[in-house]
């Protein structure tokens, strides 16, 4: 089994097709919607986590681009602006996949993007505002 | 064995003074005992880096010509008081923005001039015989003010609660976004580095006490509001809940942003992280003793914010220690934890302090005048009822 993180661009006139259906009927994948933002007559994102055989998730992919998606590896989206944090850990409080927590030791702020679901919770509850989720 | 003020005072100036952060003399009166830790340490240092909303800064612009009695006044578009004498005036770090609302505050416009950063001045004024400007729109940088003082009425809190929601849906408080259902439970101490809790008696602190306010040497200037030393105390005579406060006064000239960060807690508004330290003389055994206290002796009372009243229910007590490993038990339910107050920053505070006093910069003094103690009649925080000038 194989995770990955893509991010698909949709163009404007996309969307006939409800392709993380397909991801689950055609290619038995399981695809889990982090993050999207789709509006009719614009380019449109969703940052994709897709899990299965590798093979299978290659497939997938080639049916996401000749549906006219762009797909890339989801980049660095969630930021931790490392300046204006001033590492109170607010943040570990309302992170529910335990994505950031505090060094038992050194109390550092540790951030463990492979665990996080962008579910933003830390974006709203950090008084320093130095989380951002870029798209 | 009992060390002097003086004494001690006299082995900081000489170098020979033994100086530790609270957390080393802990590791030390636990491998070696109390009381030696308590003969061989002079001075301990402590330190607290957490949102304390009882924060402001009294400011004093100088004259316009022709010059102006300012009334209204703005700082980047937040209110200052107009209440004070023609060019004085006091930011108080909660107040929002007037456009851009709790995202930006007093306290961003405090941590804005700390970095040297301008701020809009705007005012208005009734135009006097004396004062006959009715209006001014001007910039001013830190180094412009004649003077600049954080005067921060209620800070260093001993002891704080940790906070709960039993209700069914998320709430924002000053404590941070509370989970439903139990989700989560945040806190807000330093713990054993905690400068009020590891002087619980207030055998040191007291007015005229020196201390580190923002990265700046200041003052004790006075009991902070809400100061309530008969809080109930544990076998120590720690308290169990929040109990002493002090008001802290510091040229904010001197200020450091790296110990003064504005902060937003959404749905609830503008407050400011301070930095706070207080070194703690080793007067006796009895004061090394609450100096030796850690985490895993110090607890804090858990409440339900859930219920949005000035009583809350208390759901019990938990450690420190407990806190800081990321989960506490509460009605059965395994309830995950985080901070509010930075116990990185706590740590370097608590260095940074220990460098002043060991290179001879900080010397300590005894209070000019106690904090009210406990057991000695000082009257608890009062409510406020809601009557009218009938009933009274």
């Amino acid at each position: 089994m194989a995770r990955v993180r893509l991010d698909l661009t949709f163009p404007p006139r996309q969307a006939t097709k409800p392709v993380t259906y397909h991801l689950v009927k055609d290619f038995d994948l399981t695809p889990n919607i982090l993050r999207a933002q789709i509006q009719p007559g614009q380019q449109g994102r969703m940052l994709l986590e897709v899990s299965g055989p590798r093979e299978a998730i290659d497939e997938g992919i080639a049916f996401l681009e000749d549906e006219g998606l762009t797909v890339s590896p989801a980049a660095s989206d969630i930021e931790l602006d490392e300046e204006r944090c001033v590492v109170c850990g607010l943040c570990t409080a309302v992170c529910r996949p335990g994505a950031l927590a505090l060094d038992a030791e050194s109390a550092a702020l540790v951030f463990d993007k492979d665990a996080c679901v962008y579910c933003e919770a830390c974006v709203v509850a950090c008084p320093r505002r130095a989380v951002t989720l870029r798209f | 064995m009992a060390k002097s003020f003086e004494e001690i005072n006299a082995k900081i100036a000489t170098g020979e003074a033994v100086v530790m952060t609270a957390e080393e003399f802990a590791a030390l009166a636990a491998d070696e005992g109390v009381a030696h830790a308590a003969k061989r340490v002079d001075v301990v240092t402590t330190g607290t880096f957490g949102p304390m909303c009882s924060s402001g800064a009294f400011f004093n612009f100088g004259h316009s010509d022709p010059p102006i009695k300012m009334g209204e006044i703005t700082m980047n578009d937040v209110p200052a008081s107009g209440g004070l004498a023609a060019v004085d005036t006091y930011l108080g770090a909660t107040e929002p923005s007037r456009t851009r609302g709790i995202e930006y505050g007093g306290a961003h416009v405090i941590e804005d001039l700390i970095r040297g950063r301008a701020v809009r001045l705007r005012a208005s004024g009734p135009g006097t015989d004396c004062y006959p400007r009715i209006e001014i729109d001007t910039h001013v940088t830190l180094d412009d003010l004649n003077q600049a003082y954080l005067f921060n009425p209620r800070n260093a809190y001993q002891n704080y609660a940790v906070a709960v929601n039993s209700g069914d849906r998320l709430i924002n408080t000053y404590l941070g976004p509370l989970l439903p259902r139990l989700g989560n439970a945040t806190y807000c101490s330093a713990g054993a580095l905690s400068p009020l809790l590891n002087d619980p008696l207030y055998r040191t602190i007291g007015v005229g006490t020196r201390c580190f306010v923002a990265g700046a040497p200041g003052y004790v200037a006075w009991q902070g509001t809400q100061h309530n030393p008969d809080q109930a105390r544990d076998d120590n005579g720690v308290p169990v809940a929040p109990a002493g406060t002090i008001a802290v006064i510091a040229d904010l000239k001197s200020a450091s942003h790296e110990f003064f960060s504005a902060a937003t807690f959404t749905g609830y508004g503008v407050s400011a992280f301070v930095g706070i330290g207080i070194p703690i003389p080793v007067l006796d055994e009895d004061l090394a003793a609450t100096l030796a206290l850690t985490d895993a002796d110090l607890t804090a009372t858990v409440f339900d914010y859930g219920v949005a009243r000035r009583s809350r229910p208390a759901l019990g007590r938990v450690t420190y220690a407990q806190l800081r490993s990321g989960a506490i038990e509460i009605e059965g339910k395994q309830v995950p934890t985080g901070p509010i107050s930075s116990l990185t920053t706590a740590r370097r505070i608590a260095d940074e302090l220990k460098r002043w006093v060991v290179e001879r910069r900080f010397t300590l003094v005894p209070p000019l005048e106690p904090l009210p103690q406990p057991d000695t009649g000082a009257p608890a925080p009062k409510p406020l009822e809601i009557r009218t000038e009938e009933a009274i």
